[in-house]
């Protein structure tokens, strides 16, 4: 038992190194949508980079925050000036693992990302459902969850707190292709 | 099974560090892409005076300011409350450099028309430049008084005149920026004993964010080769912004009651050594006419 652990474990970190395969995404995109009684905010970010790494499931993104388009110009600046604070804090970041992928398998799989999303300076541990499908040189992975803008220290202002919700709803998009250096 | 939990341990870390690596290499993958600094002031006024600021492609900015009279004119005027010099103007963004606008003051029922064009925008990454540099230029046309009320009735030519003007800022910090305001105003026809025709002055401005929301401004104006004779004064202001959503409320103090350049720069009437100020206000409202996409 011990060595068999010993072993798979030392495969796997040899399998992470030796026959890693990693895919690059440089459109991926993400949009949130934010539902609150005065005003849907809607906002999409179309240059959103992120890493897979097939073999060993690893797997990050990084989102610059100014580039997260909406509809109303002024909503842009506030949302980088006063809640995201963009100077501060340019980049979101999620670095953690894709959890039930198998690289041989085809079709839709179901999978869930583990680890951490880091946005406002504030890192999070995120668990969320999400699929991803593997096609010839192709990956394509979508996920959708929600995040609370409280828990990564994000104010509402007092008099605006109609105007944007609590909560807003996540989703992400990418396609790969295979990434060489 | 101490070797196993021994192995996991090993692993944990090391994967944790794969992720750490492959989030450095991300970031390295691609050359950071030039940043454009964003509201380095609120509004597209800084007191009395026009900012680097101008209004995104597709939005309308209403503009509503007064001034009110002198507060040393005492309970009598209200603290010059009794009194108000009114400028109503609009704004809209042709796109997200370059602005046209007009207004109409009260102070000698003056017209406005102006343009507004961002020639720089200060940036970091692949493009560095320290400082957002705007032109301004307007025309303004006093109707007051009218000719029908006149001895000897003025041309057109005699009531008009231009400012041309560099707006040239920097946002320093998050909640400091500075502004050099160089500026020529040009008055058809003045009294040559008391003004010249050209009027060449330099201001300088600033904000400084004290909360998210809200912002202390100030101003100050020069003024080069003034005649002695002049009765006019050097304009000078402050002022808080507060911004809630789409609306930016201005509060201000300044010696001028003028809210267009050529009364602004030229015409000020408030001796600040005798503590002539005015209390007013600047209201915006901005409107998103065309999506932006």
């Amino acid at each position: 038992m011990k060595k068999i652990i010993l072993w798979v474990g030392l495969g796997l970190l040899i399998g992470s190194t030796a026959t890693a395969q990693k895919y690059i995404s440089d459109t991926g995109s993400i949009t949130f949508f934010s539902d609150a009684s005065i005003e849907d905010i809607k906002a999409t970010n179309s240059k959103v980079t992120s890493l897979l790494n097939i073999a060993s499931g690893d797997w990050v993104f990084s989102v610059p925050m100014t580039e997260f388009k909406f509809d109303k110009k002024l909503m842009e600046e506030h949302f980088n000036e006063k809640y995201v604070e963009s100077e501060k804090y340019p980049k979101a970041t999620f670095s953690g693992k894709l959890i039930g992928f198998s690289p041989e398998a085809t079709g839709k799989q179901q999978v869930r990302a583990v680890g951490k999303l880091n946005i406002h300076g504030v890192s999070k541990e995120i668990d969320v459902p999400g699929t991803i499908q593997l096609t010839d040189l192709k990956l394509a992975a979508d996920a959708r969850f929600v995040i609370k803008l409280e828990e990564y220290n994000i104010e509402r202002p007092k008099i605006l707190w109609k105007n944007i919700a609590e909560e807003v709803e996540v989703t992400v998009t990418f396609t790969y292709k295979p990434y060489e250096k | 099974m101490k070797s196993s939990f021994f192995c996991l341990c090993l692993i944990l870390p090391l994967s944790v560090l794969a992720q750490e690596d492959l989030l450095k290499e991300l970031e390295q993958s691609s050359e950071p892409p030039t940043e454009y600094v964003r509201q380095t002031f609120k509004s597209t006024r800084l007191v009395n005076s026009q900012t680097v600021e101008s209004k995104g492609k597709g939005e309308l900015e209403f503009i509503f300011a007064h001034r009110f009279g002198l507060i040393n004119d005492g309970l009598y005027e209200l603290f010059g409350l009794d009194q108000a010099f009114v400028r109503i103007g609009l704004e809209y963004g042709l796109n997200d450099r370059w602005g046209v606008g007009f207004g109409r003051n009260s102070v000698d029922k003056t017209m406005d028309i102006y343009t507004r064009y961002k020639i720089l925008r200060q940036s970091t990454g692949q493009r560095n430049m320290p400082v957002t540099v705007s032109a301004f230029v307007n025309t303004a046309i006093r109707t007051s008084p009218r000719n029908q009320d006149l001895v000897e009735p003025l041309n057109f030519e005699d009531r008009v005149s231009y400012t041309a003007q560099l707006l040239i800022a920097r946002k320093f910090t998050n909640n400091l920026s500075l502004q050099l305001m160089p500026v020529l105003v040009h008055k058809n026809t003045v009294d040559r004993v008391l003004e010249n025709n050209d009027q060449l002055a330099l201001g300088v401005g600033g904000r400084y964010k004290i909360t998210r929301s809200v912002a202390l401004t100030s101003e100050y104006y020069y003024r080069f080769d003034v005649p002695d004779e002049n009765p006019y004064y050097d304009a000078f202001g402050v002022g808080v912004d507060i911004e809630t959503g789409g609306h930016v409320f201005q509060l201000v103090l300044s010696n001028t009651r003028g809210l267009t350049e050529r009364a602004v720069i030229t015409e000020t009437s408030g001796d600040l050594g005798n503590g002539d100020l005015h209390f007013g206000f600047n209201v915006t409202r901005t409107f998103q006419l065309k999506k932006q996409k």
